[in-house]
Protein backbone atom coordinates (compact mmCIF):
# COMPACT_ATOMS: atom_id res chain seq x y z
CA UNK A 1 0.00 0.00 0.00
CA UNK A 2 2.75 2.42 -0.49
CA UNK A 3 0.86 3.86 -3.11
CA UNK A 4 -1.48 5.96 -0.51
CA UNK A 5 2.20 7.02 0.96
CA UNK A 6 3.19 8.03 -2.26
CA UNK A 7 -0.62 9.91 -3.03
CA UNK A 8 -0.39 11.52 0.51
CA UNK A 9 3.28 12.76 0.74
CA UNK A 10 2.69 14.41 -3.51
CA UNK A 11 -0.51 15.76 -2.34
CA UNK A 12 0.21 16.96 1.05
CA UNK A 13 -0.27 20.61 0.79
CA UNK A 14 -3.74 20.22 -0.92
CA UNK A 15 -4.73 17.38 0.89
CA UNK A 16 -3.56 19.85 4.54
CA UNK A 17 -5.35 23.07 3.23
CA UNK A 18 -8.60 21.09 2.28
CA UNK A 19 -8.68 19.98 5.44
CA UNK A 20 -8.03 22.86 7.65
CA UNK A 21 -11.29 24.58 5.33
CA UNK A 22 -13.43 21.38 5.84
CA UNK A 23 -13.08 22.05 9.40
CA UNK A 24 -13.93 25.17 9.54
CA UNK A 25 -17.02 24.87 8.58
CA UNK A 26 -17.27 21.91 11.33
CA UNK A 27 -15.52 21.66 14.34
CA UNK A 28 -12.66 24.18 14.12
CA UNK A 29 -12.65 26.19 18.04
CA UNK A 30 -10.92 29.37 16.90
CA UNK A 31 -11.48 30.34 20.80
CA UNK A 32 -9.90 27.24 21.61
CA UNK A 33 -7.09 26.81 18.76
CA UNK A 34 -5.06 29.09 16.26
CA UNK A 35 -5.14 28.78 12.94
CA UNK A 36 -1.44 28.59 12.89
CA UNK A 37 -1.40 26.13 15.60
CA UNK A 38 -4.04 23.98 13.51
CA UNK A 39 -1.62 23.61 10.53
CA UNK A 40 1.18 22.64 12.55
CA UNK A 41 -0.84 20.45 14.12
CA UNK A 42 -1.75 18.84 10.78
CA UNK A 43 1.81 19.26 9.36
CA UNK A 44 2.75 16.74 11.84
CA UNK A 45 0.05 14.40 11.94
CA UNK A 46 0.26 13.78 7.99
CA UNK A 47 4.13 13.60 8.22
CA UNK A 48 3.14 10.70 10.80
CA UNK A 49 0.61 8.83 8.83
CA UNK A 50 3.03 9.20 5.72
CA UNK A 51 5.84 7.54 7.95
CA UNK A 52 3.29 4.84 9.30
CA UNK A 53 1.93 3.95 5.91
CA UNK A 54 5.34 3.31 4.52
CA UNK A 55 6.88 1.63 7.88
CA UNK A 56 3.91 -1.12 7.50
CA UNK A 57 1.04 -2.08 6.90
CA UNK A 58 -1.83 0.10 7.13
CA UNK A 59 -4.09 -2.49 9.00
CA UNK A 60 -1.69 -2.92 12.02
CA UNK A 61 -2.47 0.59 13.41
CA UNK A 62 -1.24 -1.39 16.90
CA UNK A 63 2.18 -2.27 15.84
CA UNK A 64 5.63 -0.73 15.98
CA UNK A 65 5.73 1.16 12.76
CA UNK A 66 2.92 3.45 14.07
CA UNK A 67 4.39 4.09 17.39
CA UNK A 68 5.30 7.71 16.42
CA UNK A 69 1.84 8.42 14.66
CA UNK A 70 -0.19 7.00 17.36
CA UNK A 71 1.83 8.55 19.91
CA UNK A 72 1.11 12.15 18.25
CA UNK A 73 -2.40 10.91 18.00
CA UNK A 74 -2.40 10.64 21.96
CA UNK A 75 -0.65 13.34 22.89
CA UNK A 76 -3.15 15.70 20.81
CA UNK A 77 -6.25 13.86 21.77
CA UNK A 78 -4.42 14.44 25.36
CA UNK A 79 -4.24 18.52 24.96
CA UNK A 80 -7.47 18.35 23.41
CA UNK A 81 -9.36 16.96 26.09
CA UNK A 82 -8.03 19.06 29.00
CA UNK A 83 -8.78 22.44 26.34
CA UNK A 84 -12.07 21.38 25.95
CA UNK A 85 -13.27 19.76 23.05
CA UNK A 86 -15.74 17.50 22.94
CA UNK A 87 -15.20 13.79 22.15
CA UNK A 88 -17.13 14.78 18.42
CA UNK A 89 -15.26 17.60 17.89
CA UNK A 90 -11.78 16.10 18.42
CA UNK A 91 -13.20 12.23 16.76
CA UNK A 92 -14.10 14.42 14.10
CA UNK A 93 -11.17 16.12 13.28
CA UNK A 94 -9.75 13.29 12.26
CA UNK A 95 -12.47 11.89 10.29
CA UNK A 96 -12.75 15.15 8.25
CA UNK A 97 -8.82 14.02 6.99
CA UNK A 98 -11.48 11.55 4.71
CA UNK A 99 -12.49 13.83 2.29
CA UNK A 100 -9.56 15.98 1.02
CA UNK A 101 -7.87 12.16 0.96
CA UNK A 102 -10.09 10.29 -0.90
CA UNK A 103 -10.01 13.51 -3.68
CA UNK A 104 -6.70 13.66 -4.11
CA UNK A 105 -7.06 9.35 -4.71
CA UNK A 106 -9.38 9.90 -7.03
CA UNK A 107 -7.49 12.81 -8.72
CA UNK A 108 -4.30 10.49 -8.73
CA UNK A 109 -6.32 6.69 -9.58
CA UNK A 110 -9.08 8.18 -12.22
CA UNK A 111 -8.43 5.46 -14.50
CA UNK A 112 -8.19 2.64 -12.50
CA UNK A 113 -11.35 1.66 -10.93
CA UNK A 114 -10.19 -1.10 -8.82
CA UNK A 115 -7.37 -0.05 -7.82
CA UNK A 116 -8.95 3.39 -6.67
CA UNK A 117 -11.28 1.78 -4.28
CA UNK A 118 -8.66 -0.71 -2.69
CA UNK A 119 -7.17 2.32 -1.96
CA UNK A 120 -9.91 3.98 -0.50
CA UNK A 121 -10.79 1.09 1.57
CA UNK A 122 -7.29 1.36 2.74
CA UNK A 123 -7.31 4.89 3.66
CA UNK A 124 -10.88 4.48 5.08
CA UNK A 125 -10.00 1.62 7.55
CA UNK A 126 -6.69 3.21 8.66
CA UNK A 127 -8.28 6.68 9.23
CA UNK A 128 -11.21 4.95 11.49
CA UNK A 129 -8.95 3.18 13.36
CA UNK A 130 -7.09 6.42 14.34
CA UNK A 131 -10.05 8.23 14.92
CA UNK A 132 -10.83 5.22 17.64
CA UNK A 133 -7.08 5.69 18.76
CA UNK A 134 -7.42 9.18 19.32
CA UNK A 135 -11.13 8.71 21.29
CA UNK A 136 -9.48 6.27 23.38
CA UNK A 137 -6.70 8.38 24.42
CA UNK A 138 -9.80 10.95 25.07
CA UNK A 139 -11.60 9.06 27.49
CA UNK A 140 -8.21 7.97 29.31
CA UNK A 141 -7.29 11.69 29.80
CA UNK A 142 -11.01 12.92 31.21
CA UNK A 143 -10.86 9.11 33.57
CA UNK A 144 -7.39 10.50 34.71
CA UNK A 145 -8.48 14.28 35.11
CA UNK A 146 -11.42 12.99 37.31
CA UNK A 147 -9.15 10.78 39.66
CA UNK A 148 -7.12 13.19 40.17
CA UNK A 149 -10.36 15.49 40.82
CA UNK A 150 -11.49 13.03 43.41
CA UNK A 151 -8.07 12.98 45.35
CA UNK A 152 -8.07 16.42 45.52
CA UNK A 153 -11.68 16.33 46.72
CA UNK A 154 -10.75 13.83 49.13
CA UNK A 155 -7.41 16.00 50.47
CA UNK A 156 -9.85 19.64 50.93
CA UNK A 157 -12.29 17.37 52.35
CA UNK A 158 -10.92 16.18 55.84
CA UNK A 159 -9.01 18.99 57.23
CA UNK A 160 -8.47 18.22 61.50
CA UNK A 161 -8.41 22.02 63.28
CA UNK A 162 -7.11 22.66 66.48
CA UNK A 163 -9.32 24.64 68.40
CA UNK A 164 -7.66 24.72 71.72
CA UNK A 165 -4.67 22.85 73.58
CA UNK A 166 -5.48 19.53 73.32
CA UNK A 167 -9.27 19.96 71.41
CA UNK A 168 -9.68 19.00 67.72
CA UNK A 169 -12.11 19.46 65.22
CA UNK A 170 -13.32 17.71 62.62
CA UNK A 171 -15.66 19.07 60.23
CA UNK A 172 -16.86 16.65 57.91
CA UNK A 173 -18.57 18.28 54.32
CA UNK A 174 -20.15 15.66 52.46
CA UNK A 175 -21.04 12.00 52.57
CA UNK A 176 -19.07 9.65 54.28
CA UNK A 177 -18.11 6.54 52.93
CA UNK A 178 -15.71 3.56 53.72
CA UNK A 179 -12.49 4.94 51.55
CA UNK A 180 -13.46 8.90 52.79
CA UNK A 181 -13.97 7.36 56.78
CA UNK A 182 -10.56 5.32 56.30
CA UNK A 183 -8.91 9.03 55.56
CA UNK A 184 -11.17 10.85 58.07
CA UNK A 185 -10.07 8.18 60.98
CA UNK A 186 -6.11 7.96 59.95
CA UNK A 187 -5.86 11.81 59.96
CA UNK A 188 -7.58 12.55 63.14
CA UNK A 189 -5.65 9.81 64.91
CA UNK A 190 -2.57 10.96 63.40
CA UNK A 191 -3.36 14.16 64.26
CA UNK A 192 -4.57 13.68 67.91
CA UNK A 193 -1.36 11.73 68.10
CA UNK A 194 1.06 14.47 66.98
CA UNK A 195 -1.07 17.30 69.15
CA UNK A 196 -1.39 15.38 72.69
CA UNK A 197 -5.27 16.41 72.57
CA UNK A 198 -7.75 14.69 74.48
CA UNK A 199 -10.49 15.77 73.13
CA UNK A 200 -11.61 15.37 69.29
CA UNK A 201 -15.15 17.22 68.15
CA UNK A 202 -16.29 15.41 65.00
CA UNK A 203 -18.86 17.98 63.40
CA UNK A 204 -21.04 16.61 60.98
CA UNK A 205 -23.02 19.63 59.93
CA UNK A 206 -21.80 19.20 56.47
CA UNK A 207 -22.98 15.41 56.13
CA UNK A 208 -26.74 15.32 54.10
CA UNK A 209 -27.69 11.88 55.33
CA UNK A 210 -26.75 9.80 58.31
CA UNK A 211 -27.77 5.95 56.89
CA UNK A 212 -26.53 3.03 59.45
CA UNK A 213 -23.42 2.27 57.25
CA UNK A 214 -22.10 6.22 57.96
CA UNK A 215 -22.88 5.74 61.66
CA UNK A 216 -21.41 2.92 61.62
CA UNK A 217 -17.81 4.91 60.05
CA UNK A 218 -18.85 7.39 63.08
CA UNK A 219 -18.40 4.63 65.32
CA UNK A 220 -15.38 2.80 64.41
CA UNK A 221 -13.35 5.99 64.29
CA UNK A 222 -14.85 6.86 67.56
CA UNK A 223 -13.67 3.96 69.40
CA UNK A 224 -10.42 4.12 67.22
CA UNK A 225 -9.74 7.44 69.18
CA UNK A 226 -10.89 5.76 72.53
CA UNK A 227 -8.65 3.27 72.40
CA UNK A 228 -5.46 5.65 72.09
CA UNK A 229 -7.02 7.49 74.86
CA UNK A 230 -8.87 10.34 73.34
CA UNK A 231 -12.16 10.98 74.00
CA UNK A 232 -15.02 12.46 70.78
CA UNK A 233 -17.90 14.46 71.14
CA UNK A 234 -20.44 14.39 67.59
CA UNK A 235 -21.74 17.78 66.75
CA UNK A 236 -23.85 19.47 64.25
CA UNK A 237 -26.39 16.94 64.57
CA UNK A 238 -29.46 17.92 62.96
CA UNK A 239 -33.38 17.59 63.86
CA UNK A 240 -34.19 15.17 60.82
CA UNK A 241 -30.87 13.51 61.50
CA UNK A 242 -31.75 13.40 65.17
CA UNK A 243 -34.60 11.79 63.67
CA UNK A 244 -32.90 9.34 61.25
CA UNK A 245 -30.90 7.72 63.74
CA UNK A 246 -33.68 7.04 65.91
CA UNK A 247 -36.14 5.87 63.38
CA UNK A 248 -33.11 3.17 62.13
CA UNK A 249 -32.46 2.49 65.38
CA UNK A 250 -28.80 3.36 65.54
CA UNK A 251 -27.18 3.50 68.95
CA UNK A 252 -25.34 5.91 69.62
CA UNK A 253 -25.94 5.94 73.38
CA UNK A 254 -22.15 5.34 74.40
CA UNK A 255 -21.02 8.60 72.57
CA UNK A 256 -22.16 12.29 73.61
CA UNK A 257 -23.55 14.30 70.68
CA UNK A 258 -24.77 17.86 70.76
CA UNK A 259 -26.69 19.78 68.38
CA UNK A 260 -24.00 22.36 67.66
CA UNK A 261 -20.12 22.86 67.86
CA UNK A 262 -20.09 25.31 69.98
CA UNK A 263 -22.14 23.12 72.66
CA UNK A 264 -19.45 20.34 71.62
CA UNK A 265 -16.83 23.00 72.70
CA UNK A 266 -18.35 24.18 75.78
CA UNK A 267 -18.28 20.26 77.23
CA UNK A 268 -14.69 19.85 76.12
CA UNK A 269 -13.38 22.79 77.95
CA UNK A 270 -15.89 22.06 80.45
CA UNK A 271 -14.39 18.05 81.16
CA UNK A 272 -10.51 19.72 80.56
CA UNK A 273 -11.48 21.93 83.91
CA UNK A 274 -11.49 24.91 81.70
CA UNK A 275 -14.09 27.63 81.52
CA UNK A 276 -14.51 30.59 79.70
CA UNK A 277 -15.24 33.92 81.40
CA UNK A 278 -15.69 37.61 80.04
CA UNK A 279 -13.00 39.81 81.53
CA UNK A 280 -14.94 43.14 80.57
CA UNK A 281 -18.62 44.04 78.60
CA UNK A 282 -17.75 46.08 75.41
CA UNK A 283 -18.35 49.42 75.58
CA UNK A 284 -21.14 50.25 73.11
CA UNK A 285 -23.36 47.17 74.83
CA UNK A 286 -22.80 48.26 77.84
CA UNK A 287 -24.48 51.77 76.93
CA UNK A 288 -27.61 50.00 75.54
CA UNK A 289 -27.99 47.64 78.62
CA UNK A 290 -28.01 51.05 80.84
CA UNK A 291 -30.34 53.09 78.29
CA UNK A 292 -32.81 50.00 78.03
CA UNK A 293 -32.38 49.33 82.55
CA UNK A 294 -33.06 53.30 82.58
CA UNK A 295 -36.05 52.63 80.37
CA UNK A 296 -37.42 49.68 82.97
CA UNK A 297 -37.02 51.92 85.70
CA UNK A 298 -38.96 54.74 84.14
CA UNK B 1 13.86 -17.03 78.05
CA UNK B 2 12.94 -12.84 76.52
CA UNK B 3 10.26 -11.42 79.17
CA UNK B 4 8.74 -7.74 79.75
CA UNK B 5 9.67 -6.27 82.85
CA UNK B 6 7.02 -5.34 85.24
CA UNK B 7 8.08 -2.59 87.50
CA UNK B 8 6.76 -1.47 90.90
CA UNK B 9 6.15 2.21 91.56
CA UNK B 10 4.63 2.62 95.15
CA UNK B 11 1.35 1.25 94.62
CA UNK B 12 1.22 1.36 90.70
CA UNK B 13 2.67 -1.06 88.51
CA UNK B 14 4.72 0.20 84.96
CA UNK B 15 4.87 -1.97 81.92
CA UNK B 16 6.54 -1.02 78.98
CA UNK B 17 6.33 -2.99 76.00
CA UNK B 18 8.84 -2.27 73.76
CA UNK B 19 9.05 -5.60 71.08
CA UNK B 20 6.85 -7.41 69.18
CA UNK B 21 4.92 -8.97 71.22
CA UNK B 22 3.81 -13.02 70.12
CA UNK B 23 1.51 -15.39 71.81
CA UNK B 24 3.96 -17.12 74.21
CA UNK B 25 5.34 -13.77 75.78
CA UNK B 26 1.74 -12.08 76.11
CA UNK B 27 1.11 -14.96 78.32
CA UNK B 28 3.66 -14.78 80.65
CA UNK B 29 3.18 -11.34 80.89
CA UNK B 30 -0.60 -12.40 82.05
CA UNK B 31 0.87 -14.37 84.45
CA UNK B 32 3.67 -11.80 85.69
CA UNK B 33 1.20 -8.90 86.07
CA UNK B 34 -1.05 -10.87 88.04
CA UNK B 35 1.22 -12.70 90.30
CA UNK B 36 2.73 -8.47 91.12
CA UNK B 37 -0.64 -7.31 91.79
CA UNK B 38 -1.21 -9.77 94.53
CA UNK B 39 2.36 -9.79 95.61
CA UNK B 40 2.80 -6.09 96.32
CA UNK B 41 -1.07 -5.38 96.12
CA UNK B 42 -0.95 -2.62 93.80
CA UNK B 43 -3.53 -0.65 93.00
CA UNK B 44 -2.58 0.51 89.60
CA UNK B 45 -1.37 -1.06 86.40
CA UNK B 46 -0.72 1.21 83.29
CA UNK B 47 0.91 -0.45 79.91
CA UNK B 48 2.41 1.38 77.83
CA UNK B 49 2.14 0.34 74.10
CA UNK B 50 3.27 3.35 72.22
CA UNK B 51 6.09 1.46 70.54
CA UNK B 52 3.82 -1.88 69.77
CA UNK B 53 3.41 -1.14 65.97
CA UNK B 54 1.85 -4.97 65.02
CA UNK B 55 -1.39 -6.36 66.61
CA UNK B 56 -3.41 -9.32 66.06
CA UNK B 57 -6.76 -10.20 67.51
CA UNK B 58 -4.84 -12.62 70.54
CA UNK B 59 -3.02 -9.52 71.62
CA UNK B 60 -5.77 -7.39 71.63
CA UNK B 61 -7.97 -10.04 73.31
CA UNK B 62 -4.87 -10.13 76.17
CA UNK B 63 -4.72 -6.71 76.91
CA UNK B 64 -8.88 -6.91 77.48
CA UNK B 65 -8.09 -9.74 79.81
CA UNK B 66 -5.29 -8.22 81.79
CA UNK B 67 -7.86 -5.45 82.10
CA UNK B 68 -10.08 -7.51 83.45
CA UNK B 69 -8.25 -9.95 85.56
CA UNK B 70 -6.24 -6.23 87.38
CA UNK B 71 -9.64 -5.67 88.14
CA UNK B 72 -10.82 -8.19 89.94
CA UNK B 73 -7.41 -8.26 92.19
CA UNK B 74 -8.16 -4.63 92.99
CA UNK B 75 -6.41 -3.02 90.40
CA UNK B 76 -7.03 -0.16 87.74
CA UNK B 77 -5.73 -1.20 84.05
CA UNK B 78 -4.72 1.74 82.12
CA UNK B 79 -3.25 1.07 78.54
CA UNK B 80 -1.63 4.37 76.90
CA UNK B 81 0.20 5.59 73.86
CA UNK B 82 -1.73 3.27 70.77
CA UNK B 83 -0.53 4.14 68.18
CA UNK B 84 -3.10 5.22 65.33
CA UNK B 85 -2.39 1.70 62.97
CA UNK B 86 -2.80 -0.07 65.90
CA UNK B 87 -6.23 1.64 67.06
CA UNK B 88 -7.71 1.48 63.66
CA UNK B 89 -6.77 -2.42 63.34
CA UNK B 90 -8.23 -3.40 66.56
CA UNK B 91 -11.55 -1.80 65.42
CA UNK B 92 -11.44 -3.38 62.42
CA UNK B 93 -11.04 -6.49 63.94
CA UNK B 94 -14.52 -5.76 66.24
CA UNK B 95 -12.27 -5.20 69.61
CA UNK B 96 -13.46 -2.06 70.68
CA UNK B 97 -11.84 -3.18 74.27
CA UNK B 98 -15.30 -1.91 75.95
CA UNK B 99 -13.29 -2.58 79.74
CA UNK B 100 -10.06 -0.82 79.70
CA UNK B 101 -9.19 2.46 80.39
CA UNK B 102 -6.72 4.21 77.85
CA UNK B 103 -4.99 7.34 78.14
CA UNK B 104 -2.73 9.61 75.24
CA UNK B 105 0.50 9.52 77.21
CA UNK B 106 1.91 7.77 79.82
CA UNK B 107 1.79 11.20 81.77
CA UNK B 108 -1.78 11.18 80.98
CA UNK B 109 -2.28 7.57 82.13
CA UNK B 110 -0.39 8.19 85.80
CA UNK B 111 -2.82 11.06 86.38
CA UNK B 112 -6.05 9.04 85.64
CA UNK B 113 -4.79 6.33 88.01
CA UNK B 114 -3.70 8.44 90.56
CA UNK B 115 -6.79 9.98 90.57
CA UNK B 116 -8.94 6.72 90.68
CA UNK B 117 -6.47 5.17 93.62
CA UNK B 118 -6.53 8.48 95.62
CA UNK B 119 -10.32 8.37 95.04
CA UNK B 120 -10.70 4.44 96.54
CA UNK B 121 -8.47 5.48 99.41
CA UNK B 122 -11.18 8.29 99.92
CA UNK B 123 -13.69 5.97 99.53
CA UNK B 124 -12.63 3.22 101.74
CA UNK B 125 -12.01 6.17 104.23
CA UNK B 126 -16.02 7.50 104.05
CA UNK B 127 -16.78 4.07 104.26
CA UNK B 128 -14.63 3.22 107.52
CA UNK B 129 -15.91 6.87 108.79
CA UNK B 130 -19.76 5.75 108.16
CA UNK B 131 -19.29 2.47 110.38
Amino acid sequence: MNQLAEIISRNEDRIRMQWIDGMAQGVQRPDLMSKAELDEQCRTILAAIIAGVRSGGWIEVAGVGWDAAREIFQSISASRARQGFSPVEVATYVLSLKKPLFSAIRGTLKGNQDEMFDTIWAATELLDRLALVTTEAYMATREELIVRQQQELMELSTPVVKLWDGILALPIIGTLDSARTQMVMENLLQTVVDTNSKFAIIDITGVPTVDTLVAQHLLKTITAARLMGAECIISGVRPQIAQTIVHLGINLEDVVTKAKLSDAFALALDRSGRTVTRTHTAPAKANQLSTLLEKREE
Amino acid sequence: MERIPVLRMGPLLLVTIQVDMHDKLALQLQDDITQRIADFGSTGVLIDISSLEVVDSFIGRMLANIAAMSRVLGAEAVVVGMQPAVAITLVELGMSLPGVRTALSVEAGMELLIGAVSRAAHGSEDERSQT
